[in-house]
């Protein structure tokens, strides 16, 4: 192994930690705000990838009727209320199914194929992201108050739901799209990707950009109140539902983004994004569902130990990043003095 | 004995012979009827039998686990894949090591060593993530479940993702078991054993100590009940129901690959478990039964909708659970139990032999010393600097206005928390640093705040629990039956504890359908059931009735006789000042008062506390 192989692997480490570092991010914050542990957060990075890809490839963007399903649902959901206190529902109900109806019309309209590709990208991201708060409002606003298990148990079959949505809206096979820029950065014996650049760069502006909001703006501070103390947050007048659509929706962006910067570098299937995003559990595991930084450092660890165990034992590289978590929960089990109650 | 009047509570129902019988004689029927139809059945039915108790078995561990336990894992496919490959790679491999030579071709060494790796890997896994809080348990199922389907499929041994075929069939005491319908008796034989023993494990000291687990941790510990060993008890209970269906699974379909250890299949277990009910045993052969159909079925009907072949049945199967989740989280069982009432007449409890009870300190010794007790949470000071002492055969109240440190000193006094500084000192030993089930041990018993009762459990039950030190009987004699003698002892220990506590008449009514009140008074039977000399009661009048607050009085007054030191928050205070021998008072976490109630009640900083000055 010379030096020229270990940069390269570790380029290939790098890039995919760096996505899994903003899985990794995007978990934590979903679990400290609304206890979910946030499985289906890869199948966000599948319907942004497949998005783009399909607009590439000229096919018709089915994930609209799944926006337009969701916002049908959700209204449906909330017709019964309605009847009940004869007032009429949120505002944001009807806002989101004319916003779905609009996107739709968009989309069959544009010609999507030949657009440039920066367009394409924000279309995806306008698809995917209002999925997030539907599928809170849904799944998880009515049981937010439940154990902890049962919020788990709602992500995991919501997780089964979409990927079996999945493969009736993709199919089985594969897809991928074309890269942001051709070329490449050359540095000493090495070649960077363009595509590596951009993942790099990216994931970092959206760190910092996090950080950013979390530390400077008044809805980031909101947010970060509800994740330490939900009632003391509530009674500040911080909507807990609103806290949960929130880190909802941020959960689909960068789940959906992670997809659009992934999919020229490898080619993904209907179920691919779980793999994924369990590679981003295993990092906020290593910051112990609560540290970003920690979680950030972990996920880019996986990425690198994923991308040199191919290099050693390619049979092995899944067993391996898998096992991976177990020194970690043993770490953590040593340093806990006590087992902590259920919240 | 002071008896606490109980007149306007609903009666438990009377649970006639007849609804008794029938609750057996369903599914009694249904199951001769199966078993005298199998050798006429298509096998296609026989197969979906089959395909249901490997299931159920699976989904029985879960059941113990989830349900009874309060854990959770989605890795449970991968036990039953250690079971299976270990079964077949025996059967299987005509090379090996000299070692095993002894264990080729005998299914039962292939059990043995099946379930020994099981037990070996499961310990490992749940050492790492049983002290952890809840969610690291489902995290680390998930990981090592995809980890095992990986590592299966790449060994070239265990035939790659291909996997195994032409396996041999099971042959067993000179039978051989090669047709469907011949291991369907095996199968199903095995089921009904597990449940069996599942029920009988529940039924037990340390089938309630498992239960106990739902009922808070802190609870559990504060009993008596070694925490981590009870919930390792039911993981690794689970596993090895998961690792015997893979043993099964080898033998029926005599072919094995990775797939249906996968992740997925997993949480398929886990969908059964919740759809059957996770809260009944017999939730796991319903949720299995209704899965292995509907899945059948819906494989059938839905590529005929979508127009193309898929895992579409997840979809279905996925919506459902978050139905389920909304609507009804206890599943069939759990509907069936709210419409139909509870599990029935349970036998009257015996009158077995008094249990043998510790030797109480001398009256007037001082049993508990406090010595500069300071409590912070980051920058508040829950606790300052306090001091005293509580004497066996004296009510010692501690007072103060809310938030004044009160439950954080009794949890301290408990060893559910450890103090920042200070010193308590108990019968001679200094207990900080204890946990709270040593102290439990040593003859400390509490009540808590916030009610913690197991709502779906008989009050008998939950009494029980108290006594779970007092009982020696394990895991393997309670599954088997052999403890019944000191079981009668213990669960007549908690009746009496719950006469005298004047809830005679409620022994086997769910314990959430009882009052507030009477649930305080639960607890108080479940303290008294260890056999305390110490008794730590956090507001044990609060929700009660007047007359029940008499008795009560009475009751802790006799206690008092006995030479109980009993230690009691409580915000009532005519009920404090006409019982007890001296009072606590703390204010923002500090004492500021010790002494007489009549002397308290004068003195002016308790009425600035209380009441404000005018200045």
């Amino acid at each position: 192994m010379d030096l020229q192989i270990v940069l390269l692997l570790g380029q290939d480490g790098l890039t995919s930690g760096a996505i899994y570092a903003l899985l990794a991010l995007s978990i934590v914050l979903v679990f400290s705000i609304t206890r979910v542990l946030m499985v289906p957060q890869g199948e966000f990075v599948t319907f942004g990838a497949m998005a783009m890809a399909g607009m590439q490839a000229g096919k018709p963007a089915v994930l609209t009727w799944l926006l337009l399903g969701l916002a049908v649902l959700r209204a449906l959901a909330a017709l019964p209320a309605v009847w009940r206190t004869r007032r009429p529902p949120a505002r944001g109900v009807w806002g989101m199914l004319v916003y779905a109806v609009a996107l739709w019309i968009v989309m069959k309209s544009l010609p999507l194929q030949s657009l440039p590709m920066v367009v394409q990208g924000l279309l995806t991201l306008a698809l995917i992201v209002p999925m997030g708060p539907l599928l809170y409002d849904i799944c998880f606003k009515p049981i937010a108050s439940a154990h902890a298990l049962v919020l788990l148990i709602v992500s995991i079959a919501l997780h089964g739901v979409l990927v079996g949505l999945s493969l009736l809206m993709f199919g089985a096979e594969g897809a991928r799209s074309e890269p942001f820029s051709e070329g490449g950065l050359e540095l000493g014996p090495v070649m960077f990707k363009a595509q590596t650049l951009w993942v790099i760069v990216l994931s970092l502006v959206l760190i910092v950009g996090l950080f950013v909001f979390f530390n400077r703006t008044l809805y980031g501070k909101a947010l970060r109140a509800t994740a330490v103390n939900r009632l003391g947050a509530e009674l500040m007048g911080i909507s807990p539902t609103f806290a949960g659509q929130a880190s909802f929706a941020l959960a689909a962006f960068i789940g959906a983004l992670s997809g659009i910067l992934i999919a020229p570098l490898t080619t993904l299937y209907f179920d691919s994004g779980f793999l994924i995003s369990l590679k981003g559990f295993v990092g906020a595991v290593t910051g112990g569902l609560m540290s970003y930084p920690v979680a950030a450092l972990g996920a880019t660890g996986v990425g690198l130990v994923e991308s040199f165990s191919t290099f050693w034992a390619s049979d092995y590289k899944e067993v391996i990043v898998f096992t991976l978590i177990l020194p970690f929960l043993l770490w953590r089990s040593l340093t806990t003095r006590h087992s902590e109650e259920e919240a | 004995m002071s008896a606490l009047p109980t007149s306007t509570v609903r009666s438990e129902p009377a649970m006639t012979p007849s609804s008794s019988r029938i609750r057996y004689a369903v599914p009694a029927a249904l199951a001769i009827a199966l078993v005298a139809a199998v050798p006429v059945l298509p096998s296609f039915y026989v197969t979906l039998l089959n395909n249901i108790g490997l299931a159920a078995l699976v989904v029985l561990g879960l059941v113990l686990l989830t349900g009874v336990a309060g854990m959770t894992s989605f890795g449970q496919a991968a036990f039953v894949g250690i079971g299976g490959y270990t079964t077949a790679w025996l059967a299987s491999n005509t090379e090996l090591p000299s070692w095993l030579q002894w264990a080729g071709g005998s299914p039962l060494a292939a059990l043995l060593l099946g379930v020994l790796l099981t037990l070996a890997v499961a310990g490992v896994l749940g050492l790492i993530t049983l002290r952890l809080s809840g969610h690291y348990l489902p995290l680390g199922t998930i990981a090592w479940g995809i980890a095992l389907y990986y590592l299966f499929g790449t060994f070239q041994s265990l035939g790659g993702y291909t996997g195994l075929s032409n396996l041999p069939a099971l042959k067993l005491a000179g039978f051989t078991l090669d047709k469907g319908e011949e291991i369907f008796y095996l199968i199903w034989a095995l089921v009904l054993a597990s449940a069996w023993a599942a029920r009988n494990l529940l039924d037990s000291r340390s089938g309630r100590a498992i239960r106990a687990l739902n009922g808070g941790q802190a609870m559990a510990a504060s009993m008596g009940v070694n925490v981590f060993r009870a919930k390792l008890t039911a993981f690794l209970l689970a596993a090895l129901l998961s690792c015997l269906s893979g043993w099964l699974y080898v033998y029926t379909q005599r072919f094995v690959s990775p797939t249906p250890f996968s992740i997925n299949a997993g949480i398929d277990y886990l969908f059964m478990a919740l759809i059957g009910g996770a809260g009944q045993l017999w939730g796991a052969i319903v949720g299995a039964a209704v899965f292995v159909l509907a899945k059948n079925g819906l494989e059938d009907i839905l590529p005929k909708i979508f127009g193309s072949t898929g895992n579409y049945e997840a979809i279905v199967f996925g919506v459902l659970i978050v139905l389920l989740m909304h609507r009804a989280p206890g599943g069939i069982a759990g509907w069936v139990h709210s419409r139909w009432g509870g599990r029935g007449a349970r036998r009257v409890v015996p009158d077995a032999p008094a249990l043998p009870r510790n030797t109480m300190p001398a009256r007037g010794a001082a049993v508990l010393k406090v010595r500069g007790l300071t409590r912070r949470f980051g920058g508040l000071v829950a606790n300052k600097d306090i001091s005293f002492d509580l004497h066996a055969g004296e009510v010692l109240a501690v007072i103060g206005p809310n938030g004044a440190g009160k439950s954080t000193l009794f949890n301290q006094l408990s060893c559910c928390d450890t103090p920042s500084a200070g010193q308590i000192e108990f019968r001679g030993r200094s207990v900080v640093g204890w946990n709270a089930r040593h102290i439990a041990a040593a003859g400390l018993a509490r009540t808590f705040q916030h009610v913690k009762l197991l709502p779906r459990m008989s009050v008998l039950e939950n009494v029980a629990i108290g006594a779970h030190l007092r009982g020696r009987q394990g895991l393997l004699r309670s599954v088997l039956r052999l403890d019944r003698s000191e079981e009668s002892r213990l669960l007549a220990e908690a009746k009496r504890q719950l006469e005298r506590v004047g809830l005679g008449a409620f022994l086997h009514t769910e314990a959430g359908s009882l009052s507030l009140g009477q649930q305080r008074l639960v607890e108080i039977a479940r303290a008294l059931c260890a056999d305390p000399c110490v008794l730590l009661l956090d507001e044990p009048a609060a929700g009660l009735r007047h007359g029940e607050k008499l008795a009560l009085a009475a009751l802790l007054g006799k206690l008092r006789e006995e030479g109980m030191a009993v230690l009691l928050v409580e915000h009532d205070m005519d009920f404090v000042m006409n019982l007890v021998d001296r009072v606590v008072v703390v204010v923002f976490g500090e004492k500021i008062v010790e002494g007489l109630p009549e002397v308290v009640q004068a003195d002016p900083r308790v009425l600035e506390a209380y009441l404000g000055v005018a200045e």
